[in-house]
């Protein structure tokens, strides 16, 4: 298989990426079911990055033997995910308006069905195992293959996530490249009053793997861990992306009510307001 | 009748293919069944990943879907009911060659206790989409079944005892994987089993039976899906009394699948034998456990023989 070079982009042209990517998670959510819209948005720029410039994929040749694997544990963040693989030309960016319609393959949770999906993720705690899975194999072909999880931070409530992260450290699977979205809010309310996680770094830091903390919204510092990653030879690493759920809809974000949005047209027409003028306001 | 641990002989044929077939991985869970086995050149195939059984399911298929053949090992109650999300999703509904070989099966743990059975996993792993489940009755039927595993594309399940048991007597020809293995003939009683305690006991149950005038056939079923659907309707036919024999509660393991069959194609009586619905922690061997529960030869040769003298089809008085 023909890998693609990582590029290079811009770090303007992952923002850039970043923004598209939360626009359509807005019009997707404005479809007639509705989607898991502060997950969704708290880790586009993580998806921007990955795709844009830090897995090495083809479109071409999905399921090329050497590709890097990228694993969205947190499977609810699927719009996140089909609008990255659009973005990617994984599927086209017409198909994702068939999400949440009858007969489309974009379903509420993300499926193999869909070119680029590898596993179907959204009973949360499987993720990081399924990774585990793909770097080991990636290991034994002798392969560059690096597998890269996203899991939620209230998923790490999950005990089996925990159960991996001490098998992945025994056996120094260091393409194994997990990123927390640490957005502090799970479904209910904050993470913290519910199961607390902190310190997390230092849990994962006791578990033996290799962790970073960045902005999760700062491109730059997420190319910039995610690119040179393993930062440790024989440790799986981490990286906690510290993020908002809902970010770049101000009126929105960082709400626990943000987990789930079913958009009416003026609510629609509101938040593509909103988000517009947050990009315009953090353009740099 | 020489004495084999199923498990023992499936892991000495798995080593030996491992050599020549480099997709094939050898997951562990400390089961301690690989403990001073030699891998030589397959060594780095050989992962143990400790306690953890969900991790191994994950990790199982996340090999297979880069092209290689797990062959993930646990205890059947952990397969079938710790780890079952995992086989659910990652495994069975993307139809990944992963092999699920687990030991411990039916109350083969013994004086272990209820923790350690397995009386569920039949009726779990069957309803499985894409699942292959198999059960094999002796250690030879074992070596067949991984033989022909590494051709078969798809998920399989196969279960296996702890301790040894006999071979079957005589030449039972091969276990072919989706074909019952019919071991004796009679039309009378047609008894469908499966797993080497219930299939021993059948032979055996068949022959007292035999010796009074009432002459059984015995099916060994140890493929219970795929199911040979047609083997058991061409038995069956002719029957007064279908006997699904088995080591796994009552409910939707061997006698759930013929109950189905029968009720779809043939309506036959069918007289399930098989551990109550019932938790009674006892200690004891299998044996111990299986004859308090009526699946010894005797016990077995009992119910068919009440259930002949009740039979109250109107087929019965013909």
């Amino acid at each position: 298989m023909t890998v693609q070079p990582v590029t290079r982009p811009d770090l303007s042209d992952l923002r850039e990426m970043a923004d598209r990517i939360r626009q359509h998670i807005v019009d997707m959510c404005a479809g007639p079911e509705g989607g898991h819209f502060g997950g969704s948005m708290s880790i586009s720029d993580i998806l921007a990055v990955l795709y844009g410039s830090v897995l090495r994929i083809d479109p071409d040749a999905p399921q090329g033997p050497d590709r890097d694997v990228l694993l969205l544990s947190k499977g609810h963040g699927a719009l996140a995910l089909y609008s990255a693989l659009a973005e990617r030309g994984f599927i086209t960016i017409e198909e994702l308006e068939t999400y949440g319609r009858p007969g489309s393959r974009l379903m509420g949770h993300p499926l193999p069905i869909v070119p680029g999906v590898e596993m179907p993720t959204g009973s949360l705690g499987h993720g990081l195992a399924l990774g585990l899975g793909f770097a080991l194999a990636g290991r034994l072909a002798g392969s560059s293959r690096r597998a890269f999880v996203i899991t939620g931070d209230g998923e790490l409530q999950e005990g089996s996530c925990w159960e991996t992260a001490s098998c992945a450290a025994a056996l120094g699977t260091d393409n194994l490249i997990a990123i927390v979205d640490r957005n502090y809010l799970q479904l209910t309310g904050p993470t913290e009053e519910i199961a607390p996680l902190e310190p997390l770094a230092d849990r994962w830091r006791a578990f033996g793997w290799s962790v970073r903390q960045v902005d999760g919204h700062d491109v730059g510092e997420l190319r910039e861990a995610l690119s040179s990653a393993p930062w440790q030879p024989g440790r799986p690493s981490v990286v906690v992306a510290r993020t908002e759920k809902g970010h770049g809809v101000p009126f929105i974000a960082g709400q626990a009510a943000s987990h789930y949005v079913k958009m009416s047209e003026r609510m629609h027409a509101k938040t593509q307001a909103a988000l517009d003028a947050f990009v315009e306001e953090q353009a740099p | 009748m020489t004495e084999l641990a199923v498990r023992e002989a499936y892991r000495d044929r798995l080593l030996e293919l491992m050599l020549g077939d480099p997709r094939l991985i050898c997951v562990d869970t400390d089961t301690g069944l690989f403990a001073g086995s030699d891998f030589q050149t397959a060594s780095s195939r050989y992962i143990d990943l400790g306690i953890a059984e969900h991790t191994a399911m994950c990790v199982s298929a996340g090999l297979a879907a880069s092209g290689y053949m797990p062959f993930v090992n646990t205890m059947a109650a952990f397969a079938s009911t710790r780890a079952v999300e995992a086989v659910k999703i990652n495994i069975a509904l993307n139809q990944l060659p992963v092999r699920i070989m687990a030991t411990h099966g039916g109350v083969s743990a013994g004086n272990l206790g209820p923790t350690h059975y397995a009386l569920e996993d039949l009726a779990i792993m069957r309803a499985l989409t894409s699942m292959t489940v198999v059960v094999p009755a002796d250690a030879n039927a074992a070596v067949s079944v991984v033989e022909q595993s590494v051709a078969m594309d798809g998920p399989l399940y196969v279960r296996m005892g702890r301790k040894p048991t006999p071979s079957l007597p005589g030449d039972p020809g091969p276990a072919t994987i989706g074909r019952i293995q019919p071991l004796r003939h009679g039309a009378e009683v047609v008894i469908v089993c499966c797993g080497p305690h219930p299939v021993l006991s059948s032979l055996a149950a068949a022959d007292e039976l035999g010796a009074e005038g009432i002459q059984a056939s015995v099916l060994n079923a140890h493929t219970l899906k795929p199911f040979d659907e047609a083997t058991l309707l061409a038995r069956a036919e002719s029957a007064r009394l279908v006997v699904a024999v088995e080591e796994h509660r009552e409910f939707g393991g061997l006698g759930g699948a013929v109950a189905e069959i029968l009720a779809e194609h043939l309506p036959r009586r069918l007289l399930r034998i098989a551990l109550p619905d019932v938790f009674q922690p006892v200690s004891g061997s299998p044996d111990h456990i299986l004859e308090r529960h009526g699946l010894d030869p005797v016990g077995i040769a009992a119910k068919i023989r009440k259930a002949l003298e009740t039979n109250l089809s109107p087929r019965s008085s013909s």
